[in-house]
């Protein structure tokens, strides 16, 4: 009896868990696997496919575009995380009161984040562009050349970066606000009664108490900027001549330009255990020292 | 000597006024409770002696020296929190530390004071844990600790058994009253149990509707409460408020009416009483007996009976459907339903006029 209604009770767990593990293994097992079996194969889109083994690795190897693609990613990482991190933390700091100016302020701070990135990528082109963009005018106006945000190799970079700090303040902001609001108010209190200076209350009391919130935000938008891709396609295409090319854009053209797709699938994969390695490294060196406190 | 004033603190959130001229001194040494039901403005008042709210207009001396308008951390108070508010990130040692290093003590007496403290609270093997992992009775006492080794002239508690469990909280209340003795300073002490302001505090205050009730030492406020709310929110089971009224005669004391024609004489003068006016006749459980039928004051019918072992309790209703709370031994043989008689000791009566002021029995010559 016991035994019969434990293996209905079997079943029916796999029927709730069912569709769930069916979709998950359908949009994401699968297509991973299939990245990896791709990754050692020659193919194109029309379905031909010789096992090449670890030709298309090898080949990544000593690729100069690929390399250039490697670096830009790593410098917008650089260029995007830590003052993304900083400046959502400040924001969210000088948002966390509950009055109506803040409530504005919050809405429109998170406002950048539900527009499309080829919203974005127009907004800013409209700032940038050198011809008639908003920093044209301003520089003509203090009787400056107006720089060529969009075109010049030193500046393709940093133009990416500023556009994607801009459209993804708002998540790491609510974050932020959300961690705040789990402080309790009465430490703000006990830290007022302790003479602790503002300084000292942000650095010893506030700071410490975001710890998880500021290692969840680290993580995910490294994990985000390192496949950065539609600014760096719709702003400036990669160029001049590669020097903003991202992995993912790399990863793009070498799939649907050339039709390579067991080289763009091992690209793919590289890019893949990079994210991984970073993520869990960051992981590794906030945890352990976490234990060692 | 005086030592903490508070001079017509008044207080208001929005249209809502939750202090209105509140004025109390305090001896330098005293431990005062403030008593009161939520809502009554106790805690607003501790908040603002310590800094954490202003005081729309009034004044807060400490020493004679004016400190409404100091920082809560140049106030020379030291609070413990309802929920601790420890720092969770910080060990128990940190947590004590903090504050005298933001004061700038040698670090030297930093240690030493903490070491001081941690031996008085027995948390000598807690101080290298951090609070989340120890328990309710353990963080309690950090949050005492980090209050001691501050050195303050006053120590502000806000509810501070509240959290504790029944046992922990009686133990903790005991150790409170032992600590007092050692330190060199005032105590408030925020709380909405009377037990444990009856048993700490050198004197009460009894807060309600914005304003303090009355101001007293524990018995003074059981025996003789201000008025009708003292009397009613003082003792457990309250003291029973029944209807009387003045019966004319010539005697220097009050004899009166209850609803059910019943009579009482009680000891209280007739001088300061209303010549009329509806009064009301208070009589603490312990000052009702019952009687066989027929031989007490007055009759009743039994509602309830609660045997608390020591003493027994006996809700019962008068002919003309007013409860009153009697006081029988131990093994009571009374049960619900019966019709029993009431002997009310008129000369442990007391009379609240119209407004609830409270006129008292004048004490044995």
């Amino acid at each position: 009896m016991t035994r019969s209604r434990g293996k209905a009770g079997h079943l029916s767990g796999y029927a709730f868990a069912g569709p769930f593990l069916l979709l998950y293994a359908t949009i994401l097992v699968y297509p991973l696997l299939l990245g990896i079996w791709l990754s050692f194969q020659r193919a194109d889109l029309f379905g031909a496919r010789t096992w090449v083994g670890f030709d298309n690795y090898a080949r990544l190897l000593t690729d100069p575009t690929f390399h250039q693609s490697v670096l830009n990613t790593f410098v917008l990482a650089l260029l995007i995380v830590p003052p993304l991190t900083v400046i959502a933390l400040l924001l969210a700091l000088a948002l966390n009161r509950a009055t109506r100016t803040a409530a504005v302020f919050r809405g429109i701070f998170f406002s950048s984040s539900v527009l499309s990135v080829t919203i974005v990528t127009l907004i800013w082109r409209f700032i940038l562009t050198p011809d008639a963009g908003l920093v044209a005018e301003i520089s003509q106006v203090l009787g400056r050349e107006p720089l060529p945000f969009l075109s010049h190799p030193d500046l393709t970079i940093p133009s990416l970066a500023i556009t994607t700090i801009w459209w993804s303040l708002g998540f790491p902001i609510m974050l932020f606000l959300a961690g705040l609001q789990q402080v309790p108010p009465d430490i703000y209190e006990a830290a007022a009664l302790d003479r602790s200076s503002r300084w000292s209350t942000f650095w010893r009391i506030t700071l410490p108490s975001l710890r998880r919130t500021l290692v969840l935000v680290i993580m995910l938008q490294t994990a985000a900027q390192l496949q950065l891709f539609g600014q760096a396609q719709l702003l400036t295409a990669g160029g001049p001549s590669g020097a903003s090319r991202t992995m993912v854009l790399f990863i793009y053209e070498v799939v649907f330009g050339r039709w390579d797709l067991g080289y763009g699938a091992a690209a793919a994969e590289i890019l893949f255990l990079l994210v991984l390695g970073i993520t869990l490294a960051q992981y590794w060196a906030i945890t352990r020292r976490e234990a060692e406190r | 000597m005086l030592s903490l004033e508070l001079d017509r603190i008044r207080k208001a959130y929005g249209d809502t006024l939750v202090l209105d001229d509140v004025s109390l001194g305090m001896d330098a040494r005293e431990f005062i409770a403030f008593l009161g039901p939520s809502g009554s403005g106790k805690s607003t008042l501790l908040r603002i002696i310590a800094g954490l709210e202003t005081a729309d207009s009034g004044e807060v001396r400490l020493d004679g020296q004016r400190i409404d308008h100091l920082h809560p951390g140049d106030r020379n108070v030291a609070m413990v929190f309802q929920h601790y508010a420890l720092y969770p990130h910080m060990t128990v040692r940190e947590n004590m530390a903090f504050g005298l290093r933001n004061a700038r003590v040698p670090k030297g007496e930093i240690d030493e004071r903490i070491a001081q403290a941690a031996k008085v609270l027995e948390i000598e093997d807690q101080l290298d844990k951090k609070p989340g992992q120890m328990s309710g009775g353990q963080r309690q006492r950090v949050a005492i600790g980090r209050a001691i080794v501050k050195q303050p002239r006053l120590f502000l508690l806000d509810e501070p058994l509240s959290n504790l469990d029944a046992a922990l909280r009686t133990r903790t209340r005991v150790e409170l009253a032992q600590l007092r003795q050692r330190v060199d300073a005032g105590v408030i002490m925020v709380t909405h149990d009377q037990a444990e302001a009856m048993t700490l505090a050198d004197r009460i205050v009894i807060m309600n509707d914005r304003r303090i009730q009355q101001i007293g030492a524990p018995m003074e406020i059981y025996t003789r409460p201000a008025n009708a709310f003292v009397a009613g929110f003082v003792g457990s089971p309250a003291m029973t408020l029944v209807k009387a009224a003045l019966e004319p005669g010539e005697g220097p004391f009050a004899r009166v009416r209850l609803g059910d024609g019943a009579q009482v004489e009680t000891r209280v003068s007739r001088a300061g009483l209303p010549v009329d006016g509806p009064l009301r006749l208070g009589l603490r459980p312990e000052s009702v007996r019952p009687a066989a039928a027929g031989t007490g004051t007055t009759e009743a019918e039994v509602l309830l009976v609660e045997r608390l072992g020591d003493r027994t309790l006996v809700y019962a209703r008068l002919a003309n459907g007013e409860e009153v709370t009697a006081q029988d031994e131990g093994n009571s043989r009374i049960r619900m339903g019966d019709r029993i008689g009431l002997a009310v000791d008129g000369k442990a009566a007391h009379l609240f006029d119209a407004d609830g002021t409270g006129h008292h029995a004048e004490a044995a010559a």
